[in-house]
């Protein structure tokens, strides 16, 4: 059999192109090196809807952030991922740094930023009174926003799934052949796909994908960005995005908050050479408490419950590079997504399907395609008559498995039994929250590995944290 | 809405223990909730020995010392619902709940004991660096996999902190066949037993390392080493003694903390040293008719006294069901020298017996006095060979002291050295 499309890597960028092109009469697969989907920067990075003031007008980031911004809520509503227009703020300390903000807002106007204006400190503190004293005023983008990155990402899976898009994970892509129209892909494991098209949504390896097809165009430098997650007693410290003024390695450390309703502080900028090395530093954890606390002095890391670091795949060119090879016309670049690439998105995806169908000519649309995911059951946000009734269905709704959260048994096996659910203990965790809270899964970790087991019809000792090699329990005790 | 004169919050030794001694005091309608499968708590887990010496004088494993309680329970009408997370507590003292089988509860009581016990503090606050690699693991969840799922969690293992759990899991693995590296303990002293860092410990020469901790974890699918270094005075790492030891297996034991959101939601005053509740002498909080009792109060070192406490808790909800709301006067007991608190934090100097006020010291004391103070004049003064942070202590405040005090009296504790 042979695809249409290919999509390689289920990050954000894959997945809502996997759904995007599921509104049409194609055969797509998207293919994942890892056990689930969001497993790169997708699910480590500050999940900010940017306003789009900061992308040089012209260029591509500038082009898809404006115009992911604007498609953001909707996509949102449609597939019940979190999102929250919150805005965000750039902060000045000096009279200098103000006239950064002013060139931001210069260069917002110019991008076709709606919202923005200048505030002043009284203004400023009027509506983050939590800010720092010394702030000199700030640039406010009302169009921006927070969402949940690997929620957006495994939304647009499922839908793109629920549309008839195949996944197929633990797929690593180390060869790519080419002939008579169609490319073998090779997994490292030795399996194969056919296809017409491929899309190297990569991420950070989209530079190897791109050079198995000889294409040496993709140039990346890891940057590594760590951050920490605060107990959500601290949550609502402010209610918008806090950055400080941008520099050469990006927008800074930000205080924000979650749409779970957690603080967010970082990240770091620092460039690694060593890709999928995702550990925290302590060099990194310091730098982000130096830094945040300027912006707001009572943040603490105190209040941690954990620290996480994410990879960025920042192009040496500084721009999304998008769009077909020019070593050959059916391999398409999605590659060099770094910030503003979450809120870039839908409108990387929509303009990639846009390519695709285009080259490939009187593709049919999908009459069947239904963009909608309805949300599933969350117990902790239902009230007390739906909670009711969903244990009247469905007694596993009854069982609180993650005591932080308030997650139950139910929602956990709907987790795993979603279409490209989930295999392992973070999958379930990404899902669900089960282990998200402030015992970080001291409770439920050991249940939730029982549960999968149970559901996947495995043993214990089989269950993975976060796929291959990743082994919870080894063999049984004497 | 269903009516329960008394309802206790968990089902572990101090729930048992309160809702029985209830019972005993003439309490009519007693429903205790418990969110695990059975009854018992942590103790189901905890197979090894050592616990009823105090209360039983025998020792017992921790499910034969739960099960002396779950048997009794059986023959009373208590009535007991497992599997059962309690969701909220509001101001009106009603109870909210759910089940498979109930679907949601609302209870409405006339009192309520607390007694949710406690957590193991994760890795995210401890702030070590490194990858996110599976085998990092706090040392109740490996107890659990090992002790009740019968699964290795691991067989080289390094174990941070010298909590009891953690001095309990060392010896445990090791009988398994694991090896246990080292113990590392940030602090100058052990938070645990002196008698489990012989038993567990010494007597399988595993080596503690005191002043030291892990800095970073390394390995980017299972766990493939810790570098671990000692700390200075200020407990910061020291660069030149980092240490790269290989292990496949983090266990951490490196604190408990009271599970009292509940406490909170309530509004219910916590003490910002013990993170429970503040209780006067009959473990009743600032809210009339709410009761707190074992590790949800303050983390104890053995069992027996959980269930000393959590039958005084258990008679204050009693005489506060049948005898309503009576009078109090309070005097707070203040912390001297070398205390780090007490409990209780209140005493009601219209109670006519004696009141007995447990604590912790912050540090390690060798023929060190304990010195309970009343109104400026000595009433106690105890020789104590050592006094360690891992172990509670306590003073007794006799019936005819209190009966003499006035509210602007004064009780301190300390240590003299």
């Amino acid at each position: 059999m042979c695809y249409d499309v290919s999509i390689i890597g289920a990050g954000v960028i894959g997945a809502m192109t996997a759904r995007e092109l599921a509104k049409y009469e194609l055969k797509t697969v998207l293919v994942e090196a890892t056990n689930d989907v969001a497993m790169g920067a997708s699910k480590a990075n500050s999940g900010i809807v940017h306003g789009g003031f900061d992308a040089k007008p012209g260029s591509l980031k500038a082009r898809f952030n404006v115009k992911g911004c604007e498609m953001m809520p909707q996509v949102c509503r449609d597939l019940s991922v979190p999102y929250k227009n919150n805005g965000s703020l750039v902060v000045a300390f000096s009279e200098e740094e103000m006239e950064t903000v002013k060139e931001l807002y210069d260069r917002g106007i110019t991008n076709g930023v709606p919202a923005l204006s200048i505030l002043d400190k009284a203004q400023l503190k009027a509506l983050e009174p939590n800010l720092s004293d010394d702030v000199f005023g700030a640039l406010l983008s009302e169009s921006a926003g927070i969402v949940c990155p690997y929620e957006l990402t495994i939304a647009s899976t499922e839908n793109a799934v629920s549309n008839g898009v195949e996944f197929v994970r633990n797929f690593k892509v180390d060869g790519i052949s080419f002939d008579n129209g169609v490319f073998t892909l090779t997994s490292a494991d030795g399996d194969t796909i056919k296809t017409k098209y491929v899309i190297n949504a990569a991420g950070a390896h989209s530079d190897e994908i791109s050079r198995l097809i000889g294409d040496e165009s993709v140039e990346l430098i890891m940057r590594r960005g760590e951050y920490f997650i605060l107990d959500k007693a601290v949550g609502n410290l402010v209610s918008r995005t806090i950055f400080q003024c941008p520099t050469k390695m990006g927008k800074g450390i930000l205080v924000s908050p979650t749409v779970d309703g957690n603080l967010l502080i970082g990240p770091t900028a620092e460039d690694v050479d060593v890709k999928d090395d995702t550990s925290t530093t302590s060099e990194g954890l310091k730098t982000i408490k130096t830094f945040s606390v300027k912006s707001c002095p009572t943040v603490s890391a105190r209040n941690a419950i954990t620290s996480f670091s994410g990879l960025r795949a920042h192009p040496v060119n500084n721009d999304f590079i998008i769009g077909p090879s020019k070593i050959n016309p059916q391999f398409i670049q999605a590659a060099g997504i770094e910030s503003p690439g979450l809120t870039s998105a839908p409108a990387v995806a929509e303009y990639i399907a846009e390519i695709l169908v285009n080259a490939i000519g009187n593709v049919p649309e999908n009459k069947n395609f239904n963009g909608i995911r309805k949300d599933v059951f969350r117990f902790r946000h239902a009230t007390d008559e739906e909670k009711s009734a969903a244990i009247a269905e469905n007694p596993a709704y009854g069982r609180i498995i993650c005591r932080c959260e308030s997650i139950t048994e139910g929602e956990i096996i709907d987790a795993i039994k979603a279409p490209a659910g989930a295999r392992d203990v973070d999958g379930v965790k990404r899902r669900t929250r089960a282990g998200m809270g402030r015992c970080q899964g001291g409770f439920c970790g050991s249940k939730v590995v029982e549960i999968l087991a149970r559901e996947l019809g495995c043993s214990i000792n089989d269950i993975t944290k976060f796929g291959k090699g990743s082994n919870i329990l080894f063999e049984r005790t004497k | 809405m269903l009516n329960y004169d008394l309802v206790v919050v968990g089902g572990g030794p101090a729930g048992m223990a309160a809702a029985l001694k209830a019972k005993e005091c003439g309490v009519d309608s007693i429903i205790v909730l418990e969110r695990a499968e059975t009854l018992g708590g942590i103790l189901e887990q905890c197979i090894h020995t050592g616990f009823g010496l105090h209360y039983f004088g025998e020792e017992l494993s921790g499910p034969e010392y739960a099960a002396k309680f779950i048997d009794q329970l059986k023959g009373t009408d208590i009535v007991v619902k497992t599997d059962t997370m309690v969701l909220d507590i509001d101001d009106d003292k009603v109870v909210t709940a759910v089940n498979k089988k109930d679907g949601l509860l609302k209870i409405n009581a006339k009192a309520i004991v607390l007694a949710m016990g406690c957590r193991e503090r994760p890795r995210g606050a401890l702030e070590i660096a490194g990858s996110r690699a599976s085998g990092i693991m706090t040392a109740g969840t490996a107890q659990k996999y090992v002790n009740l799922d019968g699964y290795m969690p691991g067989k080289k293992v390094v174990i941070l902190g010298s909590g009891d759990i953690g001095l309990i899991m060392a010896r445990r693995m090791t009988l398994e066949g694991a090896q246990v590296k080292v113990v590392c303990e940030l602090m100058p002293y052990s938070g645990g037993l002196t008698r489990n860092i012989v038993q567990c410990l010494d007597d399988f020469g595993i080596p503690l390392r005191l002043s030291t901790t892990v800095v970073e974890t390394h390995g980017t699918d299972r766990l493939e080493g810790v570098t671990i270094a000692q700390v200075d005075d200020k407990l910061q790492p020291i660069e030149s003694t980092k240490e790269y030891i290989e292990c496949d297996t983090l266990m951490l034991s490196v604190g408990l903390i009271p599970e009292n959101e509940l406490t909170k939601n309530v509004g219910i005053g916590i003490d910002r040293i013990t993170n429970g509740a503040v209780v006067d002498e009959m473990r009743q909080t600032d809210h009339k008719g709410i009761f707190a009792c074992g590790n949800v109060l303050h983390v104890h070192d053995l069992v027996d006294y959980v269930t000393l406490e959590a039958q005084i808790a258990g008679q204050g909800a009693a005489e506060f069901i049948l005898g309503g709301d009576k009078d109090a006067v309070y005097v707070t007991p203040e912390t001297g020298n070398g205390v780090r608190y007490l409990v209780p934090q209140r005493v009601n100097i219209n109670n006519k017996n004696e009141v007995k006020l447990y604590f912790r010291v912050g540090q390690i004391y060798k023929n060190a006095k304990v010195v309970l103070e009343c109104d400026g004049k000595v009433i106690s003064s105890k020789k104590k060979v050592k006094l360690a942070p891992g172990e509670m202590e306590n003073v007794v405040i006799p019936a005819d002291i209190l009966a003499g005090m006035t509210p602007d009296s004064s009780i301190v504790v300390r240590v003299e050295e």
